[in-house]
């Protein structure tokens, strides 16, 4: 019993590193296609059928060039700081609940790594805790370039992280009182997904989730303009890919935790009529298989306009960005967290 | 003082609500971003597809030989007179006997040097030519790494005898009867060379 | 495994852990250092917390101490730019005065900490009380009044930090 759940957890969390890594290699080269798209030009065309071999190519590149650690830097912690922050963007995947649990034999396998009962708030603390691997690498370049990207960065998220916890917390309320991720998701099983109850909630959420994952608008850390390339300005090689590379996987990571809490993860519409058409029992490997299909094309759905925002709108100065974080989406915020406790009032999922 | 009437003044009025939200022109910037996805692109495919040149592009030189294969130049200057980045010096030779298929005029040009960083490639020398010697082509001056091997002598300059170069493309009717024309500054110098003699 | 279970590996190692990152956070020279050991600290805290099956306590202890509270602290000391150089260097007398009060300070801890042991800890309802549900039951149902105290007292607190943070008053 306990060889089987050491091996269903190892194939799984191989399973989902795996999936983080590729798709945030591809995310690079969807980027920049996607970005060549929307400027009239093609994107990536040479490495391969439609540049698909770009991601292995700027690997290569990343691993052969030459590791350069600044004489008057912090050694230790410039070393540790790209590791850091790779490792708690991973950490972030570990709650998604991919699809419905497989039956096999008597014994349920949930596709996901780790159920924790407090999920919302491990998301949260994982995000906020993302931001040392700036922090520290923005102070230990001893650059004053990335010393300042990592004093705007760390603003940012804490500015962003109250409006989001806020914003989730309405979306706790209307999900039926649980901060555990995969009932969240299954509590969107039946009737609608959470974005009917939560337009709002969804609109705040998705603008702090572009402010936590450093995202343009809100790259002020990296913004080439004022920082050279911010935090990551003394890093070069793979060092620095790390770092872009952790930026794809935050990205990664939340979008597919949009897609779950605001846009029913795994289920859609009519999926119980479409299984009960295909004549499948619960438990079946295929709807786990569709339902991994769902969620996985929300999430690169999330994934583009992502990409597609950044080119589309111009950067936040400073002092917008904090007018929007602390004068905008907080209020909003807390009005919603108002609006959704008078709204779940009269729909009869709460009382006093 | 008002110049033009370009001008724009620029208002400070408040911003309406609409404008206050952002969203509206958000929304409205990625929908025209989003409908460039749909564009036809203007990229070129380099090594595969190329970019046609214009039929009259003006590249590196070449010197022309004759039908039987004699240069045609007669090193007469009025090239290097005409080239206003002063990029063409040559040195004139006198034919000797037996020479005759090497080159078409009495006097050649012994020696011929383009200095290809100073030429502006304006095609003045073609046009200043009255033996239809010397052309531009389509061909792009090579990168060196050198500066005095952008000194084109006539090893690269006249053509090769089983490489030809087609020029018929430049060498219209119409262009040589322009260049006929009376106002050109070189027929003016041609003429008063003739008086001379 | 030497008589022990897991649980109390487990606990060996995070307190030993937890220990020796504090002193690290004290003997470091460099206050980033400090603070980032202080950062580990609190994290093999939120393990203990963890052991003790309150779980969102120990994901608040993170989302709280280490997130926020410990990146500002981080912000502040990397905006003052200080290092070895600016340190100020303590006479011998002041040395001297800070080790007999820590010597002190220890003596009445090891004083108080004797006692304990004929303290009998009473086991508060069911092992679960650290789950959200049940906590949060607890917490406005019976702690009701003391829980908007406090909350009145950091509105009150916030209220005065925006208040000094001003520059001018209109």
């Amino acid at each position: 019993m306990l060889i089987e759940f050491i091996i269903y957890k190892s194939i799984i969390c191989v399973a989902i590193f795996a999936l983080s890594l590729g798709i945030a290699a591809y995310s690079t080269w969807w980027e920049r296609k996607f970005a060549g798209l929307l400027q009239d030009r093609w994107g990536p065309s040479r490495a391969g059928k439609w540049g698909l071999l770009q991601p292995l190519a700027d690997g290569g590149k990343m691993l052969f060039k030459e590791e350069i650690i600044p004489s008057v830097s912090n050694k230790v912690l410039f070393v540790l700081a790209p590791g850091l922050f790779i490792v708690t963007a991973i950490i972030a995947g570990v709650l998604i609940p991919w699809a419905k649990p497989v039956m096999i034999g008597d014994s349920i396998y949930p596709i996901q790594i780790a159920d924790v009962n407090v999920g919302v708030i491990f998301l949260l603390s994982v995000g906020s805790v993302g931001v040392y691997g700036i922090m520290i690498g923005g102070w230990a370049s001893n650059n004053k370039y990335s010393l300042l990207s990592a004093i705007r960065s760390s603003a940012q998220m804490i500015s962003y992280e109250l409006a989001m916890g806020i914003s989730l917390i309405a979306l706790i309320i209307t999900a039926g009182g649980t901060l555990s991720f995969a009932e969240i998701v299954a509590a969107q099983d039946a009737g609608f997904a959470n974005v009917v109850w939560q337009p709002l909630g969804f609109l705040i959420f998705f603008v702090c989730a572009l402010a936590e994952t450093n995202r343009a608008p809100f790259d002020l850390a990296e913004c080439e303009t004022e920082l050279i390339g911010g935090y990551h300005t003394e890093y070069s090689a793979f060092k620095l890919g790390l770092f872009l590379f952790a930026e794809y996987i935050n990205m990664f990571v939340s979008s597919a935790v949009m897609a779950g809490f605001y846009f029913g993860g795994y289920n859609f519409p009519f999926a119980n009529e479409l299984y009960t058409a295909l004549g499948l029992q619960e438990g079946h490997w295929l709807i786990s298989l569709i339902g991994f299909g769902a969620y996985f094309t929300k999430t690169l759905i999330f994934i583009s306009v992502f990409m597609w925002i950044r080119w589309t709108i111009p950067r936040f100065r400073y002092d917008q960005l904090m007018n929007l974080g602390w004068k905008t989406l907080l209020p909003l915020s807390l009005l919603n967290l108002l609006i959704t406790v008078i709204v779940e009032y009269f729909r009869g999922n709460i009382n006093f | 003082m008002q110049l033009t009437n370009r001008s724009k003044v620029v208002s400070n009025k408040e911003q309406s609500f609409a404008e206050k939200i952002y969203l509206p022109a958000i929304i409205s910037g990625m929908a025209t971003t989003f409908s460039h996805l749909f564009k036809k692109r203007p990229t070129i495919m380099y090594p595969e597809v190329k970019k046609e040149y214009a039929p009259v592009y003006r590249g590196q030189h070449v010197l022309k030989r004759d039908e039987n294969g004699a240069e045609r130049c007669t090193s007469c200057g009025m090239c290097a007179v005409a080239c206003p980045a002063e990029a063409i010096t040559m040195e004139s030779g006198e034919r000797k006997k037996g020479e005759e298929h090497l080159y078409r005029e009495e006097k050649y040009a012994k020696k011929y040097e383009i200095n290809m960083l100073r030429c502006i490639f304006c095609g003045l020398c073609e046009e200043a030519c009255p033996k239809e010697a010397i052309f531009l082509t389509d061909k792009i001056v090579d990168a060196e790494f050198e500066r005095d091997t952008f000194i084109y002598g006539k090893d690269k300059l006249v053509e090769k005898i089983d490489k030809r170069i087609d020029v018929t493309k430049r060498q219209t009717p119409e262009v040589l009867e322009f260049k006929k024309r009376v106002g050109l500054r070189h027929n003016e110098l041609n003429k008063t060379i003739e008086k001379k003699h | 495994m030497l008589g022990y279970t897991i649980t109390q590996w487990t606990f060996g190692i995070l307190s030993f852990l937890a220990i020796m990152f504090a002193l690290m956070v004290v003997f470091s020279r460099n206050p980033v250092n400090s603070v980032l050991y202080l950062v580990l600290t609190f994290f093999c805290i939120a393990g203990h917390y963890l052991l003790l099956n309150a779980q969102f306590l120990a994901v608040v202890h993170i989302a709280v101490y280490a997130g926020a509270i410990m990146v500002l602290f981080l912000f502040v000391i990397m905006l003052m730019n200080l290092n070895q150089d600016t340190e100020p260097q303590k006479t011998a007398l002041s040395k001297l005065i800070a080790g007999v009060i820590g010597g002190l300070l220890l003596i009445v801890l090891v004083g108080a900490l004797k006692g304990t042991e004929q303290l009998q800890l009473t086991q508060y309802g069911h092992s679960d009380i650290g789950l959200v549900k049940n906590l949060g039951t607890v917490l406005f149902r019976e702690y009701l009044f003391p829980f908007e105290i406090v909350s009145i007292l950091l509105l009150s607190a916030l209220v005065g930090a925006i208040m000094i943070g001003k520059k001018e008053i209109k």
